[in-house]
């Protein structure tokens, strides 16, 4: 017995002294890709923002949330650039649920959540009713509200084009996914909840631009960044009006100055 | 100096009011006519710059409190409300946001122009112990005020601030837990706690405009130093504020307020973090905690030191400090530029606050260059103390400082200045 | 006469911080073990947090006692119920063996662990891979502690008062 203990302890001895190599799953860094809106004289390109939009409503919007974006914004200036007309056609396209009718139901004869057409007033619905059916539908993950997502990542747009874009990828050896996750070496941890959204022609464009995944993805991207703040062209431009002032204002009371301390010498 | 007005009404009105409440009289006299030294330079325009950033956020923060709901379930839509709906409700939001951080970087500004001038020594010491007090008022609103957005830093911050109060169990058993809970207003952070936030937040910068003008009241009594740190020994060593100051303040401010323009209209989420636009989510911790960059000096000493109760005790103890600078400094001299030696340690001291910010930033355990920052934020928090305790009334001894100039006046105007009146 | 006077005064204005009525009377829960079937787990809402109610099975019982208390990475008992040094032995972890009430918070970053996931039997932290064994007891991963034990006592056989 003691023959075979000792080699055989140190030869598991010596396995359990070589180190597990640990892969450093730190996510990579975003790619680098031109958005419209970079920089500070940057707007949003209606043509992507239209697009982008088309993209979130016939694939992301299914499990999606855009809690914060009303109807009523697809028409405001520095934006969409619908008319009020289209973008009262596009919140007529949506069901909301609705307040008790007159007999206090809300519900109908056969179970159903009574609703109505969207108006400008409301806001996007969402996918779903709370969180527990969001989890329920998606393999327990939730989905997280895309109102915001461009400023609630390190990134923003360029994070979420590079998820988007980066599923094309085989894992490296050594890394197994964690069952029901997905492998995208742009999130931290490489696993990521969601199945690759989007593939080439998934969305035919009404202004025929041809419908590559890097094309959606950009134009997507572009589309929630005007969602998390679709102030921005007001903002850019009162901060050119801004800085133009102020820098005069600030070489005018530079003269003043001068003057006004020249007789002391 | 505070002395004798040589206020004359100029009209009627004027003097009607003057009679009846000596406002225009203390106008002339504080900002008209006031004996100011000749030789501050840009340094000293801060203080009026501070004015102006308080003002901005009473002013901006009064505005989003008539949309803001101190309500958990509420708060976070009710900001994206006030940045989507209001209308400018994202130029108030924005200006607020980032007019905190301002606030706090004309601060720290204004505090080391007090350290480098030896602006605290007699017999201005109590304008340094009040100027604490207001610092102390600052970081206090500005962690209230964090709070008030729910967002996921706002939460987890709050939880683990509030939750420092747990360790004095260390000390008396039972009495950190329920503290912590008589901050909370539950067992845990909530919506109780928002909402005493929130009224604490609007309450504080009134306290603060207070104190400031307490501040003021106690500086107007010797009046500015100055760059030289030497006394005014005659009125040829100053100008009255108006229009010398004036302007001069008001063109600082005009360049202080376009780098404010910058980041509000260019960059108005430089300051702060992505997870903030993530709402609150007590089930869900945040892999870094991190709170706004003025307060990570101060965060990095609390995680250097393991045990939790010492931490506190750094951290309360790195405020407390401060009041006692000018009695820990030594020196006859009060300005660094006369003073070779303390002038490199006051550097080394820049060097380590900006070190132990960045500490701050970074999670607990990371490493830079083979180092784990926990160590290096550790070394930041000894050379704090001991710049203070240690460096302060030694250098003060043994140092031999430069010649000082006979007076401001013929430091300023050169040898063909007239001598100074005995 | 005036210190009595002033006391009685601030009391109001220092008391109506502490918790309100409407918190208090959700701090408390009562929970009924009896639908609880042996080998399940039932997830309650107790002061904001998920609460972990768990009916051992005997071989749960069991693997839970084997456990060298020095072997684990947290070999405090986390147990409110008992004084803040009591070490983590399976009897320090409930008061009836076969019903584990810990408190689901994951006390790494916070997520709720899966149960009867991991090597352990115990819980799978899905989010950066902590493992807990069927006494709630951090095995492996990055949690620091163990599954807090909170305050509890029995009502009856069946029926438990949380908090």
């Amino acid at each position: 017995m003691m023959r075979i203990a000792l080699p055989l302890g140190l030869a598991l001895g010596l396995l359990a002294a070589v180190p597990a190599v640990a892969l450093d799953t730190t996510k990579l860094p975003v790619k680098d890709v031109d958005f419209s809106f970079d920089g500070p004289f940057g707007t949003y390109d209606q043509g992507a923002l239209q697009r982008g939009f088309q993209v979130y409503k016939e694939v992301c919007s299914a499990c999606h949330n855009l809690d914060h974006v009303a109807f009523h914004n697809l028409d405001e200036p520095g934006g969409l650039g619908f008319t009020e007309a289209q973008a009262k056609a596009i919140a007529a396209g949506y069901k909301i649920p609705v307040d008790p009718n007159d007999k206090g139901d809300i519900f109908d004869d056969k179970g159903v959540r009574l609703t109505r057409a969207g108006t400008l007033a409301d806001k996007f619905p969402p996918p779903f009713a709370n969180e527990e059916a969001a989890r329920a539908n998606n393999d327990g993950n939730l989905p997280p509200d895309l109102s915001m997502i461009v400023k609630a990542r390190d990134g923003g747009a360029h994070y979420v084009y590079s998820i988007i874009t980066g599923f094309k990828m085989t894992p490296p050896k050594g890394f197994t996914v964690t069952t029901g996750k997905y492998y995208n070496p742009y999130f931290e941890g490489w696993n990521i909840g969601m199945p690759p959204p989007l593939t080439d022609d998934m969305v035919t464009y009404s202004d025929g631009t041809k419908a590559t995944v890097a094309q959606e993805a950009h134009d997507v991207a572009t589309f929630l960044a005007w969602a998390s703040d679709p102030k921005m062209e007001e903002r850019k431009r009162m901060g050119f009006g801004a800085l133009v002032f102020l820098i005069v204002l600030a070489g005018l009371l530079f003269f003043s100055y001068r003057r006004v301390w020249a007789d002391l010498h | 100096m505070s002395g004798q007005s040589t206020y004359t009404p100029k009209s009627g009105l004027e003097k009607w009011i003057d009679q009846r409440l000596p406002l225009p009289r203390l106008m002339h006299d504080t900002m008209t006519t006031f004996p100011t030294p000749r030789n501050l330079n840009i340094w000293y325009t801060f203080g009026g710059i501070l004015t102006f950033c308080l003002g901005v956020q009473i002013v901006s923060g009064i505005v989003l409190a008539m949309h803001y709901v101190p309500n958990a379930s509420m708060a976070f839509d009710s900001v994206e409300s006030i940045m989507r709906d209001v209308n400018y409700g994202w130029l108030m939001r924005y200006i607020h946001s980032t007019g905190a951080s301002m606030f706090f970087l004309a601060v720290y500004i204004h505090m080391f122009r007090g350290l480098y001038y030896g602006s605290y020594k007699a017999p201005r010491e109590l304008i340094w112990i009040i100027g604490v007090l207001i610092y102390v008022l600052m970081m206090a609103t500005a962690f209230f005020g964090y709070v008030l957005p729910w967002g996921q830093m706002s939460f987890w911050g709050a939880t683990v601030i509030t939750s420092l109060f747990s360790s004095i169990d260390q000390i008396v058993p039972h009495l950190g837990t329920a503290i912590t809970t008589w901050l909370w207003g539950d067992f845990a952070v909530g919506d109780a706690t928002l909402n005493r936030f929130f009224s604490l937040h609007y309450l504080l910068p009134f306290i603060i405009a207070g104190v400031v003008g307490l501040h003021i009241w106690a500086l107007h009594v010797p009046g500015n130093n100055n760059p030289l740190g030497i006394d005014v020994k005659s009125p040829q060593d100053t100008v009255p504020f108006h229009p010398y100051y004036t302007v001069k303040d008001a063109f600082y401010l005009c360049c202080f307020v376009a780098l404010f323009a910058v980041f509000v209209f260019y960059a108005p989420n430089f300051f702060g973090n992505p997870d903030n636009y993530q709402q609150a989510n007590p089930l869900v911790t945040p892999p870094d905690i991190v709170p706004e960059w003025y307060l990570l000096p101060f965060y990095a000493m609390l995680r250097s030191i393991p045990q939790k109760l010492i931490g506190v005790l750094v951290l309360v103890g790195s405020l407390v400090t401060l009041v006692f600078i000018p009695w820990l400094d030594t020196s006859r001299v009060r300005s660094c530029r006369f003073r070779p030696l303390m002038k490199q340690f006051f550097w080394a001291f820049a060097v380590d606050a900006v070190l132990l910010g960045y500490c701050g930033a970074q999670s607990v355990d990371a490493v830079a260059f083979g180092i784990p920052l926990v160590w290096v934020a550790r070394l930041g928090t000894i050379y704090y103390f001991a710049y203070f305790w240690v460096i302060m009334p030694i250098v003060g001894l043994i140092e031999t400082p430069k010649k000082l100039p006979a007076s401001i006046a013929q430091s300023v105007l050169g040898e063909s200045a007239a001598a100074p009146a005995e | 006469m005036g210190a009595v006077g002033v006391a009685a005064v601030a009391w109001p204005f220092i008391d109506q911080m502490n918790p309100s009525a409407a918190v208090l009377a959700l701090s408390s829960i009562e929970v009924d073990l009896s639908p609880v079937t042996v080998g399940q787990q039932v997830v309650v809402k107790w002061r904001g947090h998920p609460l972990f109610v768990r009916h051992r099975t005997v071989k749960e019982i069991a693997e839970a006692k084997a456990v060298v208390v020095s072997d684990l990475p947290d070999p405090i008992a986390r147990n409110q119920n008992l004084p803040d040094s009591a070490p983590a032995t399976d009897a320090n972890r409930e008061i009836k063996a076969q019903w584990l009430i810990l408190v689901g918070v994951c006390t790494h970053l916070g997520c709720t662990p899966t149960a009867f996931e991991g090597d352990y039997g115990g819980w799978l932290c899905h989010c950066h891979g902590s493992q807990y064994d069927t006494a709630g007891r951090v095995r492996k991963g990055p949690a620091p502690q163990n599954l807090l034990v909170p305050p509890y006592a029995y009502l009856s056989d069946t029926r438990i008062k949380v908090g």
